[in-house]
């Protein structure tokens, strides 16, 4: 049993290691256990500099919707989000509904920074996993113990991006697939309203 | 004769939780991403109520807690409550055949209540740099193969399964720090725990707030974050690796291929992330 999960996973390394060979001839740019850390790197650093900034609410929520922008890949977390209804979205509903999304959960996750002040993240480790790698971060908070927080890492996008955050086995994924799945119940299964509802949405 | 009659009393809550926890089972696999949940309306009830008691009573304490209680003092308040859940924790990883977390607890208490003032500084994690403590019977019964059973929402408590529940109530019965110490110890433990809890309730408002009052539905959002973090609790403790790589949005973006739920944390807790949900 064990074996075979062992040579499973040389088989599946070798076939991922063979086949990225033979389609990226630019093998020096792709995405690597060094390059995946040092993207969580910069993006813990870039968040912990807006939160200890001292700028008002409203500055310090613009700064996440850019860096959320920059360092996620928005499009597929977003239509991961929308789960099956994606399917039957037109181009333009799920363009708007990315927009959307974006900004309500740089005002959702960004509205809390005040809790993470005197706060870091230190990333310890990395492992492949199927789509890129796993980046595996301590979070250290005043007066708690500190805590895991993964980020996913993958190059598929066509640019090096994370594309979900596990914090303490909670899974961003899973989590807003169930919200937003929640807000299109509400509405009816109507996507228009769904993407009206998301940018009032706190 | 004591410490036998004790044994004795573990050993019948545990056939006791095992029979409650073993009750219920999916009667046959579930749809992808779907949770057991067949209480649903019982507990969505209890959901709402469980709101209302945070609204009117918990949440403005746990405010007022961290406005009027300088953060140290909150810190001392948590540290003592921790201390005090030791014994216990030593108990039951020993249950868990974890000798060497046992060893960790027992000397966290020893540690804390002597050089630590009674429990209210931590040098075990300071200066003895001693790993975190923190089990329950729920998790020894995780451990020795009982089924998680079904979700639950219990009154005031909030968020649980059948296996916790069943912990819980064998946690009751069998404190092992009455055994060593006197009884009104019990409370103290329990009062200490509230507060360590307003604390974190005070603290963290903003989220939990966010979880309860900002979202579209509620109890789902309590549900699937307890289930996830409490799955991954105890797959840190059984050794066995937390899904990290169930969802893949790249070879499944719509979340229904068929690839979904092969090694979903909702469907098996205890599935090998690395597994090739294309192999034959």
């Amino acid at each position: 049993m064990l074996s075979e999960v062992i040579t499973r996973r040389a088989a599946l390394g070798f076939l991922a290691g063979g086949m990225s060979s033979l389609a990226l001839p630019r093998m020096a740019l792709a995405l690597d256990e060094q390059s995946a850390m040092a993207l969580v790197n910069k993006l813990v650093a870039d968040i912990t500099k807006v939160i200890n900034s001292g700028k008002s609410e409203n500055a310090v929520l613009r700064d996440f919707d850019r860096i959320f922008g920059k360092y996620a890949d928005v499009p597929i977390i977003a239509r991961y989000s929308l789960g099956a209804d994606a399917r039957r979205a037109t181009p333009a509903q799920l363009r708007e509904f990315t927009k959307a999304y974006q900004s309500y959960i740089s005002r959702k996750y960004g509205r809390r920074f005040r809790e993470f002040i005197g706060g870091r993240i230190e990333v310890q480790s990395a492992r492949p996993i199927k789509a890129g790698y796993e980046v595996r971060t301590l979070a250290y908070i005043q007066g708690e113990s500190p805590f895991e927080v993964i980020f996913l890492v993958s190059d598929k996008s066509g640019s090096d991006k994370f594309f979900n955050i596990f914090i303490e086995g909670v899974n961003m994924l899973l989590t807003e697939r169930t919200e937003i799945g929640a807000i299109i119940d509400r509405n009816g299964g109507d996507l228009d309203k769904t993407i009206a509802d998301l940018k009032k949405a706190k | 004769m004591q410490m036998a009659a004790r044994f004795r009393r573990v050993l019948i809550a545990a056939g006791f939780a095992g029979l409650l926890a073993g009750c219920t089972t999916p009667q046959e696999p579930l749809p992808p991403g779907e949770v057991f949940d067949p209480y649903e309306n019982v507990n969505r009830s209890v959901h709402k109520l469980n709101r209302g008691l945070d609204r009117a009573l918990f949440r403005p304490a746990s405010k007022a807690y961290v406005t009027v209680v300088p953060s140290p003092l909150q810190i001392a308040v948590a540290n003592f409550a921790d201390n005090l859940g030791n014994p216990a924790h030593a108990v039951d990883y020993l249950l868990q055949g974890n000798i060497r977390m046992a060893g960790v607890a027992a000397s966290r208490f020893v540690i804390n209540t002597t050089i630590g003032l009674g429990g209210i500084v931590d040098p075990a994690t300071t200066e003895f740099k001693l790993p975190e403590a923190d089990t329950d019977f729920g998790e020894t019964l995780a451990v020795w193969g009982v089924p998680e059973g079904a979700y639950q929402e219990l009154p005031a408590f909030g968020p649980s399964t059948e296996r916790a529940t069943a912990g819980l109530i064998v946690a009751l019965f069998t404190n092992p720090v009455s055994f060593t110490l006197t009884r009104p110890i019990n409370n103290t433990r329990f009062v200490a725990e509230v507060f360590r809890r307003m604390g974190d309730r005070g603290n963290f408002s903003d989220t939990v707030d966010s979880v309860l009052y900002d979202s579209a539905d509620s109890y789902a959002q309590s549900r699937l974050i307890y289930l996830q973090n409490r799955r991954f609790e105890l797959s840190q403790s059984t050794g066995r690796p937390a899904a990290n790589d169930s969802l893949d949005p790249y070879a499944d973006p719509y979340g229904d291929g068929p690839s979904y739920g092969v090694g979903d944390p909702y469907i098996d807790e205890y599935s090998d992330p690395y597994e090739d949900p294309y192999a034959e």
